[in-house]
């Protein structure tokens, strides 16, 4: 039994079935990684499993709790964070403001009216926020605007704001995705050593192989809206029904 | 019964005046994108197209008319109006009685240019800002328009009578079998309505059957594939901010004799056409028509004395409450398409 | 002035070392603390300030130290303070707001009339009941936002308006208003020799002045304007502290990123709902303060044109910016109160020196703009605001003296 458990769960959109009967398994400390072909119901899952859609039939447990029906915020609480395709931030506030934002929702919960204390004196959270920022590197720009950095700084700010909650499972949708061959290579190794020295559970949903096969421990190759396989990276490697998803895809 | 047609009626005239804005504010918010609080003085500019219309046609000069004299006995001094010099009096004592009408003619160029010179001079450069930005701005160019306006005719309301033609009421009732003088309806208000109607009717055939109007349409639902056609979708969209304009100022043009015309009207309706646009569906432009005459027509209903007594004040509110309820409702209006300024 | 339109820089980043950044009172920065000191001595001094010019000198036409406007020039500011918590922070425009101020105009009158005459009971009434009225507008506007918020603000607005007007005239005192009137026997310490009663603060009048003659100056001290004046000084002192806090930070969040918000555990509404009522509040506050000072109140308060104004106020003086709104309130009324009486003849006047037919030619150019065409100058000062200082006077203000500070290290 995993961290996270997906059973049976369809999604309908109109006549489409994005979701047939899903099935998933995220053990804890792994990197899960979720692939398939364009269409394949990769984003459906994801935004199913944040709280953004709800499924027509199925469960989602995670820790032991139903996550159907809820907000995504209060699905965050439960201590699942996000990382967007397109590095979700807050471009007009500072780096550090970014940062202090996870710091309080963690510590105050969804909404607290600390109106009258200043920020200044919030040293816990500071200390926190800065030491993060180190760990991934980005100390000496905590005073930019963060819509004034680069796009691979900025999917970095944004790993560093989930991390920063601590999370027990991070969602990844394509974290390099449209990213420059060197950016790639940088979040990977950012990734590989998070997982490395925090041992975070992470569910990867990437299109790159590259990628996949640098992280993932296991792998879920979806297609159509149902899972065709699941294995470790080197089985899928080799994996007939795999290979046809894709050739498949490849040849339309 | 006759009571229930009157109100029908009297709610035509204004619905009409709601539906004629918001439909030039639906065309400029579906094809541009923009916010535009400045239409409402786009509307009051149309009626002091009429305003200054007449004031040309009756423009005069003195003359001694011998033949009469003043209680001391001096020659008169009569003014002589330039038209009826050029026309001959009959014919131009004719024009000038038809001024409101003739100002249609004359706002229509006018307006445009300045629905030109508006998008080319400040709206082009919003496109890519907030929508806050743009209600702002146009906030702003709405009150310096009023103020120029207010600066050349004061602050008073100026009388523009319809054609003596269309003095008087049409007695609606005794078409329907009712006594004489129970439904009575002004001329000009019937004028006002059918003449919405075909403006309304125009603005659809234009953007159902002409290429122009098909692109325009096109990129109203999608502007960015337009644009990757390699269609200069820009020109056709500066076009349609002039025709938004001359929708608005025809409109304004028409409601003078109904309301005589004064520098802050165009904010008094602006906040109604906003409401209407926002009950309609933002972005739709059946929705825009349809929900200015339904407005129309409830807010009419909710001034009957009958309603009043059971609810007083509903007559105030009826057309806010309305769209409270509907915004809360049916987020998209009652017409609205999915995707525009959803959150 | 404040860096809060250039992020980068701004003073709100929270320091590790909070014994680096002390030095200020109140529990503010040093920067922070040289603001509130500045608008201090500006609200204390202002019967001095405002009153430049000597009595009957030419000049004197532009003094602005009587206590009725200098009331309007800190009511305004109030106003102006509370809508840039929520336009400002959380970037969401209402257009309704001047509701809320008439509502804690009403709730003002109704205390003085049947509990007390004494401002303070009203003032907190009136803070109390546009708070809540505010929440129930706020809880339904927000659930949905941009312009769509924008126009049910408006719809509510407009909607109390027009039953302040008609139906509730009971209540409102329809189109006459309310006024205190001698009929009026408040339950504590009403006049009882039959006069109007006035408005005071444990017995000292509202009204009451004291007047300083220096030469030919002459300046008014008025309670009633220090009264508001030190409201004022209170309203912009949390202000500060909002701005500062985890909260003001939640607050920018919201304009910034909800999506963000709500993936980090937020909830983006709540936050709004919050600074929508907080802005409510000081609406009413100054609505309270209004009838403080002129113990009456009408419906007209109530008109969008007048939530209009309040937009016009904070944006022109700076949204998100601290000293934006104050500026903007008194810069505005300023115009509306003393701008607004230049006449031609007095432009005359200023271009005497020149030869006649250009004297004619300057005045027919520059009257549109004055006296009563100020808001032609308003509005045209709105909309370059709007289009190239998105930060307001105080943005304008920093340029310059940005400039200033450039040339001198160049030379």
């Amino acid at each position: 039994m995993g961290i996270l458990t997906v059973k049976g769960v369809n999604k309908r959109f109109g006549g489409l079935q994005a979701l047939g009967d899903v099935n998933l398994d995220v053990a804890e400390n792994t990197c899960h990684a979720i692939i398939g072909p364009n269409g394949a119901g990769k984003s459906t899952l994801l935004n199913v499993l944040v709280g953004k859609l709800i499924p027509d039939s199925g469960s989602v447990v995670f820790d032991g709790q139903s996550v159907l029906g809820r907000q995504p915020h209060e699905i965050n609480q439960m201590g699942i964070s996000r990382v967007f395709q397109t590095p979700e931030i807050f471009a007009d506030l500072t780096v550090m403001e970014n940062m202090l934002i996870p710091c309080f929702a963690k510590r105050d919960g969804a909404f607290r009216m600390h109106a009258i204390q200043s920020t200044r004196h919030e040293g816990d959270m500071i200390e926190k926020a800065e030491s993060m920022l180190d760990e991934v590197g980005m100390l000496d720009k905590r005073d930019m605007t963060a819509s004034s950095m680069s796009r691979g700084d900025k999917r970095r700010l944004e790993m560093a704001m989930c991390l920063v909650q601590d999370p027990r499972l991070l969602l990844l949708d394509e974290p390099t995705a449209g990213m420059a061959r060197a950016d790639t290579e940088n979040t990977i190794e950012l990734l590989k050593t998070i997982r490395r020295e925090r041992g975070i559970t992470m569910a990867i949903i990437e299109h790159d192989m590259n990628v996949v096969f640098s992280l993932a421990e296991r792998i879920t190759v979806l297609a159509q809206g149902t899972p065709l396989v699941e294995d470790t990276p080197d089985n899928i490697k080799g994996h007939p029904k795999v290979r046809e998803a894709y050739l498949g895809e490849a040849q339309v | 019964m006759d009571q229930i047609i009157v109100q029908i009626l009297n709610g035509l005239d204004k619905g009409s005046a709601y539906a004629l804005i918001a439909l030039g504010l639906t065309l400029i918010f579906g094809t541009l994108g923009v916010v535009n609080f400045a239409h409402g003085a786009l509307f009051m500019m149309g009626a002091f197209c009429a305003v200054i219309l007449s004031r040309i046609l009756s423009a005069s000069y003195k003359v001694v008319d011998e033949s009469q004299t003043d209680f001391l006995g001096n020659p008169l001094q009569v003014d002589v109006f330039y038209v009826q010099r050029w026309f001959g009096d009959a014919a131009g004592a004719t024009i000038m009685d038809w001024a409101v009408p003739l100002a249609i003619l004359f706002s229509i160029p006018v307006m445009i240019g300045i629905g030109f010179a508006m998008e080319r001079g400040l709206i082009k450069h919003f496109y890519k800002r907030p929508h806050a930005d743009q209600i702002l701005v146009t906030f702003g160019l709405a009150i310096v328009l009023q103020e120029i306006i207010k600066y050349f005719f004061g602050a008073n309301p100026i009388q523009t009578p319809a054609p003596d033609a269309f003095k008087g009421s049409l007695d609606f009732g005794v078409w329907l079998g009712y006594e004489a003088n129970a439904i009575m309806y002004p001329y000009w208000r019937l004028v006002y309505f059918f003449f919405s109607a075909l403006i309304i009717a125009g603005v659809f055939a234009f953007l159902q059957f002409t290429t122009f109007g098909m692109v325009v349409r096109a990129g109203m639902a999608d502007r960015e594939t337009v644009g990757l056609l390699g269609i200069d979708i820009d020109k056709r969209f500066t076009f349609m901010f002039g025709l938004a304009a001359a929708v608005a100022g025809v409109a304004g043009v028409m409601y003078a004799p109904i309301v005589a015309p004064n520098y802050h009207m165009g904010m008094d309706f602006l906040v109604l056409s906003f409401v209407v646009v926002v009950v309609g569906g933002m972005g739709s432009l059946p929705g825009a028509v349809a929900a200015g005459f339904l407005l129309g027509i409830l807010e009419s209903f909710a001034s009957m004395p009958a309603v009043v007594d059971v609810l007083p004040g509903i007559n105030q509110i009826i057309i806010y409450l309305v769209a409270i309820v509907i915004l809360l409702t049916r987020p998209r209006g009652l017409m609205g398409r999915k995707g525009v300024m959803e959150d | 002035m404040t860096d809060q339109t250039n992020p980068s820089v701004t003073t709100a980043t929270p320091t590790a070392r909070p014994r680096a950044a002390s030095g200020g009172m109140l529990g503010l920065t040093k920067k922070d603390s040289t603001l509130m000191l500045i608008v201090f001595a500006l609200v204390m001094l202002a019967p001095f300030i405002l009153n430049p010019f000597p009595e009957g000198s030419a000049m004197a036409q532009f003094n602005a130290g009587y206590p009725d406007l200098m009331q309007r020039f800190v009511i305004f500011g109030i106003f102006a303070i509370g809508f840039n918590i929520l336009f400002g922070l959380t970037g969401y425009l209402s257009f309704g707001h001047a509701a809320f101020l008439g509502v804690g105009s009403y709730a003002a009158i109704w205390s003085m009339k049947l509990v007390t005459l004494n401002v303070i009971p009203g003032i907190v009434m009136a803070i109390v009941i546009a708070g809540a009225f505010t929440l129930v507008v706020g809880f339904i506007s927000l659930r949905r936002s941009g312009i769509y918020f924008s126009i049910l603000t408006l719809a509510f607005a407009q909607m109390s308006y027009a039953l302040a007007y008609s139906v509730l005239t009971p209540i409102t005192g329809g189109e006459t208003g309310l006024q205190i009137k001698n009929t009026d026997s408040p339950l504590f310490g009403g006049p009882t020799d039959g006069s109007i009663g006035r408005a005071n603060l444990f017995g000292a009048e509202m009204g009451n002045s004291y007047e300083l003659a220096v030469g030919s100056w002459l300046f008014t001290f008025n309670l009633g304007y220090y009264i508001a004046g030190v409201a004022l000084l209170v309203a912009f002192y949390l202000s500060i502290r909002i701005f500062r806090s985890p909260f003001g930070i939640m607050l920018r969040a919201v304009k910034s990123n909800q999506q963000r918000m709500n993936y980090t555990g937020l909830t983006p509404k709540r936050y709004t709902l919050s600074a929508f009522v907080i802005s409510g509040m000081y609406a009413g506050l100054a609505g309270g303060l209004m009838v403080a000072m002129d113990t009456q109140v009408g419906p007209e308060r109530m008109f969008w044109t007048a939530s209009g104004e309040v937009v016009i106020m904070t944006i022109l003086g700076g949204a998100g910016t601290l000293m934006g709104p104050i500026l903007g309130a008194g810069f505005i009324k300023y115009m509306e109160n003393i701008v607004s009486k230049i006449n031609k003849d007095i432009l005359h006047e200023w271009f005497a020196f020149l030869p006649d037919g250009a004297e004619d030619v300057m005045v027919s150019i520059v009257y549109p703009f004055i006296g009563k065409g100020w808001h032609l100058t308003l509005g045209i000062l709105f909309m370059l605001v709007v289009i190239f200082l998105p930060g307001g006077l105080v943005e304008g203000g920093q340029r310059i003296a940005n400039k200033f500070r450039r040339n001198k290290t160049d030379g």
